[in-house]
């Protein structure tokens, strides 16, 4: 049975979570002696006062669709990739090779190669966590967590030796100029929309939606999508149906980390045009949050990443402004991801009741 | 080569002293997995408490205040972990997820409002920080260690001078062991991560039983947390745990849930780690220079290979990650 409408499942109890968020991060915000309400006008103008901080806000969402889809995609297979980070890396890694040796003439060339290769790279380094748990049956979350704490010295090995620019930094060397994809500003401006060209949002955002399509149809229209929620279901049932476990593991996991990789195509080749130490900056970590507050559909994940943009760029105003951390966002990620995650019975259960309670009356 | 330099008595005191904070959080682990409550939250709470433990120190100069306002940090995070995952029956490995962001975050916006050195506490002398107990006669100069012969150095150098946190490991083990296959409230313990069912039909508190393995959980990694920063180093740094919940989770696979493996895995880890910083003696036993990023690295790479099934097969406890719905 049912125990309550599905606007209240869908809309509901992610917006009460939300709010539970909303109201603990405020608690956080006084106790360290600012004002809740001052924050919050000062993130919300931060991130959409002009068409330069919508930019921006645009860019950071980019990164999250895609680190959140690459989270949903495992978590239909009922694999909780805690990897995307390190996927992330690894991806920029990829896309930083392409675009660093091979002469791509255009940058639409350039965005099927470094994109490829990208996603080429971050699934290679799903592959293994997700070999080791289909064959070995050793825990993805410890695996990918470990992946994590590898990609890092990989990065700084490479980028202060073999991939290394000139100079103190390390960083690559920045890619061709043909190969820089267009910003937000260039592809409005075609169809006539004038668009601050200060910010960072390019092409790669096209490439997010994209992708947030090319998931839904996975998902929801394919055989593959199938097998993979009914495993993610029930494995037993799954298995007695003739599907095989380790083959739906490996894929959603290599789709996965592809997808994670992907986030280069935004990070490294749309706004930086070369690879640096720190790309990632904790989005593989903010896509754990958003594909949960999304619900793991990629119409929730779109809007929860473009939600988890304004917390990131507001809370860089929020630092510049109030001098509170930047990992304040942290916090408000945690208590996303515990109250809409962890704690949905908390918020859910009491709703029901209710439904249930009135539903009663109602039949009376 | 020189084989014998992965002896150095430098690097097996090292071990010593990063192995113990790996051994108390896989301990912690240990007790909340053997109840049915996956944990990988281990590391955020030892990093809270490890921020609690440091600011508390200082600001009250006594490190044993510290130390309680570190592990009551910790316990509530755990207490946390207990209400998502077995009052509300919630995803236990996204309750971890959860408190670990959360301890990352919080520790230094913390540690900004409080001591506006940029997300770290002041530097720890004194009272407000674990000092290392010398044993009578032993040699403190690292200049006359380095001259002394070999039983005086194992004496001067790996058994004088832990804190106080060190020596009463020596004993957690053994106690471990004892509550865990020797008492009534082991037996149950275990039992709840086996089969709930069976505990409840007993007429014992499956949530009771939960919760207090929890707590366990909490003042462990508490104690661990605590002791990097007031012992092991002098003050808070951010994310200063670095991945060391998760290696002792690690530890916990490869240990098979079982105390005294506990004790081997965490310091073969608490090895890696004492040779990461010593590429000069890795150097020396090996005979070729190694880039610091593969010692950075080194510690997960053999935790993989681990996991990967050089161990056997590790069987978690049966109830593990599932929450308990009691029959009405």
């Amino acid at each position: 049975m049912q125990k309550m409408p599905n606007w209240a499942d869908v809309v509901l109890v992610p917006v009460l979570s939300l709010v539970l968020a909303a109201i603990i991060s405020a608690i956080v915000i006084l106790a360290i002696g600012h004002n809740p309400i001052d924050a919050l006008g000062i993130m919300v103008k931060g991130a959409l006062g002009n068409s330069a901080n919508v930019s921006y806000t645009l860019y950071y969402a980019t990164n999250f669709i895609f680190t959140g889809l690459a989270v949903a995609v495992a978590y239909h297979a009922r694999m909780f990739n805690i990897g995307g980070e390190g996927q992330a890396y690894i991806g920029g890694l990829g896309a930083a090779l392409a675009c660093l040796y091979i002469p791509w003439p255009h940058w639409t060339l350039a965005l099927i190669g470094g994109g490829v290769a990208a996603a080429v790279f971050g699934a290679a380094w799903a592959a293994i966590p997700a070999y080791l748990q289909a064959k070995r049956g050793s825990h993805i979350v410890i695996t990918t967590i470990m992946f994590n704490y590898m990609a890092y010295p990989l990065l700084n090995f490479l980028l202060n030796g073999p991939i290394k620019a000139g100079g103190m930094e390390p960083a690559t060397p920045s890619f061709a100029e043909a190969m820089h994809l267009p910003n937000l500003s260039a592809i409005l401006g075609a169809v006539g929309i004038s668009f601050s060209d200060r910010g960072p949002a390019n092409f790669a955002l096209i490439i997010a939606l994209l992708a947030c399509v090319f998931v839904w149809a996975l998902i929801w229209k394919t055989k593959l999508g199938y097998e993979t929620r009914a495993f993610g279901q029930s494995e037993t049932a799954a298995k007695y149906a003739g599907i095989k476990p380790t083959k739906i593991i490996m894929i959603a996991m290599l789709i996965s980390g592809g997808l994670a990789g992907m986030m280069a195509i935004n990070n490294v080749m749309g706004e930086a045009e070369r690879l640096v130490l720190n790309a990632v900056e904790g989005a593989g970590f903010i896509g754990i949050a958003v594909a949960l507050m999304g619900r793991n559909h990629p119409v929730g994940i779109l809007i929860a990443a473009i939600l988890f943009g304004i917390l990131y760029q507001g809370g860089a105003e929020l630092s510049a402004e109030l001098r509170i951390p930047r990992e304040m966002v942290t916090v408000i990620q945690a208590l996303v991801i515990l109250f809409t995650g962890a704690l949905d019975n908390m918020v859910r259960m009491p709703i029901e009741k209710l439904f249930v309670a009135f539903g009663r009356k109602g039949a009376n | 080569m020189d084989l014998l330099a992965f002896f150095d008595i430098a690097v097996l005191d090292g071990t010593v002293r990063l192995g113990v904070p790996l051994l108390l959080a896989c301990l912690a682990g240990l007790y909340s997995e053997r109840a049915g409550i996956f944990d990988i939250g281990l590391e955020g709470k030892m990093l809270i408490a490890a921020f609690l433990a440091a600011g508390v120190s200082f600001t009250t100069g006594s490190v044993w205040l510290g130390l309680i306002a570190g592990v009551l940090a910790s316990v509530i995070l755990s207490l946390l972990h207990g209400l998502a995952s077995i009052t509300f029956r919630g995803n236990q490995l996204i309750s971890g997820v959860a408190i670990n962001f959360f301890a990352s975050g919080i520790t230094v916006v913390a540690a900004q409002a409080w001591f506006g050195e940029g997300g770290r506490t002041p530097s720890l002398s004194g009272a407000a920080r674990f000092e290392s107990i010398q044993f009578p006669g032993a040699l403190t100069r690292i200049r006359d260690i380095a001259k002394a012969d070999l039983p005086m150095k194992v004496y001067s150098e790996l058994l004088s001078g832990h804190t106080i946190i060190v020596y009463l490991c020596i004993l957690i083990v053994p106690f471990v062991w004892w509550t865990l296959y020797r008492t009534r409230f082991g037996l149950r313990l275990r039992a709840v991560g086996e089969n709930p069912g069976a505990v409840d039909t007993a007429g014992i508190s499956v949530y009771r039983m939960r919760y207090s393995a929890v707590i366990i959980c909490g003042v462990l990694c508490g104690l661990a947390g605590a002791y990097l920063s007031t012992g092991l180093q002098a003050g808070f740094v951010r994310e200063m745990t670095a991945g060391r919940g998760y290696i002792a989770l690690a530890a916990l696979i490869f240990a098979k849930w079982r105390p005294w493996q506990a004790l081997g895995a965490t310091m073969l880890f608490g090895y890696l780690q004492a040779l990461a910083i010593r590429p000069d003696i890795l150097e020396r036993a090996i005979g070729i220079r190694v880039q610091t990023q593969v010692l950075d690295a080194l510690p997960y790479v053999l935790t993989v290979i681990v996991l990967a099934g050089f161990v056997g097969k590790a069987i978690p406890p049966r109830a593990g990650g599932e929450a308990y719905v009691k029959e009405r």
